[in-house]
C-alpha cells in the first residue's frame, strides 16, 4: 500500500497530519501498539524537521509484507555533513526555529532510536531524503 | 469475545431515522431493514446515541428494582449527583430517609472513599515514570481508550474507581457485623450508561464488588413520588457513617479530580470529543510534560450524565453549594471525619488495584497480511465512493461503508452514487435500487413512502 502527503515550509500548524494518518492505517492492521508509537514519534520528527529546517516536501509511505518505508523528502537547502547532524546536540536550525523550540538537534538522532533502518541522503542546495523503515510484524 | 454494552435499541419504537449513527464515535451504529443496530464490540456506553435519538428508542438496560429484595441486607450506593438532582429545599437527610422507606437498611455514598482513592493515585503520580498517566474514574474513558487508543492503555492508572472501593468497604463492614457474604445486595444508583458496563462487565477485574444497578432517572422518579406524597409531613435520617468531605462532594465534576492532584502539569477535559481531540495530540506523542488527564465521557462530567434528571448545570450548582457549605464546617472543626472507612484503610488499600488494562482491537483482521490486503481493497473502494458521508446507505461514512463492503459483506451497490450511476447506465433497474433501498431503511418505510407521495402526485 502507498500513501503520499505533502508537507509545507513553515506551517507547523499541519505538522503531524501524516503521522496521523499513518498511525490510523496501522492500528486498523492490527500493528502492535508500541510499534506503532515508534513509527509515529519518527515520523513526527522527520514531518517537523521538514517543515522547521527545510522547504517543505513530500511524506510517502509503503506498508507491505510485515514492514513500512517512509520517505520525508525535502526541497533543500540539504544537510552538508549527515555524520556531525546524527550527533545530539548539533543542529543547523536558525535563531528564528530555535526561538520556536526546535533545533535542539536530538531530531535525527530520535528518529534513529526509534526506527529499525535509517538512511540519510542529502545534497546541499537540492535536497534531503530521510528514509526510515520499521518492521511491523 | 462480546463485550457487555448496556444501550440497547427498541426496535418497536425505532424510526431507523440515523440520528444516533452520525453521532458515534467509535461508528458502532448501523442502520438494517429500517431498525438502528449497534455492535456491542464497539460501543463504549458513552450515549452520544441516547441523547440524539429523537425518539428515545435508546434505552439503558438495567435491573429490575424487585431485584433487591432478594437479598436480606440492602444497601443503596448513591453517588453525590443524585442528591443534586433535587431542589435545595429538599434535604439530604430527607433524600436519605426516603430511601430507607422505600426498601435500603443502608445509603451509603459513592464518594466516600475518595480520600483513599486520591491517595493511591497521588503515590501512582510520584512512582510512575508513564506521562501522562490517565485516570480510570469515567468507564466510558477507560472503554474509549481501549477500542480507539489501544497504544494508551498502559497510561490508564489500574485503579478502582471510588464506586467500587465504597461497595468494598460497605461489604467487609457489613461481614464484620455478622452478615453472610451472599445476603448483602449492593446497588448501585447510576447516572449513566458506562457505570453499568463497568459493573457488569469490569475492566481489569474478574467480578465487581456491586451486585446490581438503579438507574437514576427510575430512582429519581420512585422519590420524588415519595416527596408529593409526604407534603409537609416528613421525617429525616442522619447518615451514620460520616458526611463526605468538600472534596469528595466535588470528585464527579469536572475538575474533581484534578483539583486534587500533586501533579505538577495536569488538565481535566470532558464531553467525548474533546477528550478523542486531545488523546489524538496525546497518541501522536505531540503534548509534552503533561502529567495527569482526568478524562470524562459527559460534558460537565456526572451531571451530564443521560440518565439524570436536573439539567447538568444546575446539578453542579448544588452540588457546589453542598461542598461549599461542608468547607465551612471543615474551617470551623464541626465535620466528623469519616473515622469508619480510615479503620477499614489497609484492607482497601491491599485490594484497590485491578489488573492491566487489555486493548479491545478495532483492526480489519487479526492477521496482518490479511489486514493489508483488506486495507488494499478499502483504498480502492474509497476512490469508487462520493466522500460526501451522506449515510443513506445505512453507515455513517463512506470509509465505514468501505469497511462494510470488504468485512462484513455490504455491497457498493449499497451506495445511492453508484445506483444513480448504473441506473444512467442502464445497469441496474429502477426496482433493484428499490429493493437495496428497503434493505437499509425497512420495507414498510419505503412502501409507505411510495403509497403517500409518489401516488398522489399522479392523481
Amino acid at each position: 500500500m502507498h500513501l503520499e502527503y505533502t508537507v509545507i515550509e513553515g506551517d507547523f500548524v499541519n505538522a503531524g497530519s501524516a503521522s496521523s494518518s499513518i498511525k490510523k492505517t496501522l492500528k486498523q492492521l492490527n500493528v502492535n501498539p508500541s510499534v506503532v508509537k515508534r513509527v509515529v514519534v519518527a515520523l513526527y520528527e522527520a514531518e517537523v524537521n521538514a517543515i522547521a529546517h527545510a522547504y517543505g516536501g513530500v511524506v510517502t509511505a509503503d506498508i507491505d509484507a510485515g514492514k513500512i518505508l517512509v520517505r520525508v523528502i525535502d526541497k533543500g537547502p540539504g544537510i552538508p555533513d549527515i555524520d556531525w547532524a546524527m550527533q545530539e546536540g548539533n543542529s543547523t536550525a536558525s535563531p528564528e526555529v530555535r526561538n520556536m523550540g526546535f533545533g535542539a538537534g536530538m531530531g535525527l538522532p530520535n528518529i534513529k532510536k526509534n526506527v529499525d533502518r535509517l538512511n540519510v541522503q542529502s545534497t546541499v542546495g537540492v535536497g534531503t531524503t530521510v528514509e526510515m523503515e520499521v518492521n511491523l510484524g | 469475545m462480546v463485550f457487555f454494552h448496556a444501550l440497547q435499541i427498541n426496535e418497536t419504537v425505532c424510526e431507523g431515522c440515523s440520528h444516533c449513527m452520525r453521532v458515534c464515535p467509535t461508528e458502532a451504529i448501523r442502520v438494517r431493514d429500517g431498525k438502528a443496530h449497534i455492535n456491542e464490540n464497539r460501543c463504549i456506553d458513552c450515549g452520544e446515541c441516547f441523547i440524539a435519538c429523537p425518539h428515545k428508542a435508546v434505552f439503558v438496560k438495567q435491573d429490575d428494582f424487585e431485584e433487591i429484595f432478594k437479598f436480606p441486607c440492602r444497601v443503596a450506593l448513591v453517588p453525590a449527583v443524585f442528591l443534586g438532582q433535587f431542589k435545595d429545599d429538599i434535604s439530604v437527610s430527607r433524600i436519605y430517609a426516603i430511601l430507607k422507606e422505600i426498601g435500603f437498611q443502608h445509603v451509603i455514598e459513592t464518594e466516600i472513599s475518595t480520600p483513599l482513592y486520591t491517595e493511591r493515585k497521588n503515590r501512582m503520580e510520584r512512582e510512575s515514570n508513564n506521562k501522562p498517566l490517565i485516570s480510570s474514574f469515567c468507564p466510558a474513558i477507560v472503554r474509549l481508550i481501549q477500542v480507539k487508543f489501544p497504544g494508551l492503555v498502559d497510561n490508564i492508572m489500574p485503579i478502582k474507581a471510588p464506586l467500587d472501593i465504597t461497595a468494598m468497604f460497605i461489604r467487609q463492614k457489613l461481614e464484620k457485623e455478622g452478615w453472610r457474604p451472599e445476603d448483602i445486595g449492593v446497588f448501585y444508583v447510576t447516572p449513566c450508561a458506562a457505570k453499568i458496563a463497568a459493573v457488569k462487565s469490569p475492566v481489569g477485574e474478574k467480578r465487581s464488588s456491586v451486585d446490581g444497578v438503579i438507574n437514576m432517572d427510575s430512582l429519581y422518579n420512585r422519590v420524588y413520588k415519595k416527596i408529593k406524597e409526604q407534603g409537609h409531613d416528613y421525617k429525616e435520617v442522619k447518615l451514620p457513617i460520616a458526611q463526605l468531605t468538600s472534596d469528595s462532594i466535588l470528585t464527579s465534576l469536572t475538575n474533581g479530580e484534578r483539583r486534587l492532584s500533586i501533579a505538577e502539569h495536569s488538565l481535566s477535559i470532558d464531553g467525548i470529543d474533546n477528550v478523542i481531540e486531545f488523546l489524538e495530540k496525546v497518541e501522536n506523542d505531540e503534548v509534552e510534560g503533561v502529567d495527569f488527564l482526568e478524562l470524562r465521557a459527559c460534558d460537565q462530567s456526572c451531571p451530564g450524565g443521560i440518565l439524570t434528571y436536573n439539567n447538568r448545570f444546575l446539578t453542579c450548582e448544588r452540588m457546589f453549594n453542598r461542598a461549599r457549605y461542608v468547607a465551612g464546617k471543615e474551617r470551623r472543626g464541626e465535620l466528623t471525619r469519616a473515622k469508619e472507612v480510615a479503620e477499614e484503610h489497609d484492607y482497601l488499600m491491599e485490594n484497590i488495584m485491578v489488573e492491566d488494562v487489555e486493548p479491545r482491537s478495532m483492526s480489519l483482521d487479526p492477521d496482518f497480511n490479511k489486514a493489508l490486503e483488506k486495507m488494499n481493497k478499502i483504498k480502492i473502494l474509497e476512490k469508487l465512493l462520493p466522500q460526501i458521508d451522506c449515510g443513506i446507505c445505512g453507515a455513517p461514512s463512506c470509509n465505514a461503508l468501505a469497511e462494510d463492503i470488504v468485512c462484513n459483506g455490504c455491497k457498493l451497490t449499497d451506495c445511492i452514487f453508484i445506483q444513480r450511476n448504473m441506473e444512467s447506465r442502464k445497469s441496474m433497474k429502477v426496482e433493484k435500487s428499490l429493493q437495496i433501498m428497503e434493505k437499509t431503511w425497512g420495507r414498510e418505510k419505503i412502501e409507505n413512502y411510495i403509497k403517500s407521495k409518489f401516488l398522489k402526485n399522479k392523481k
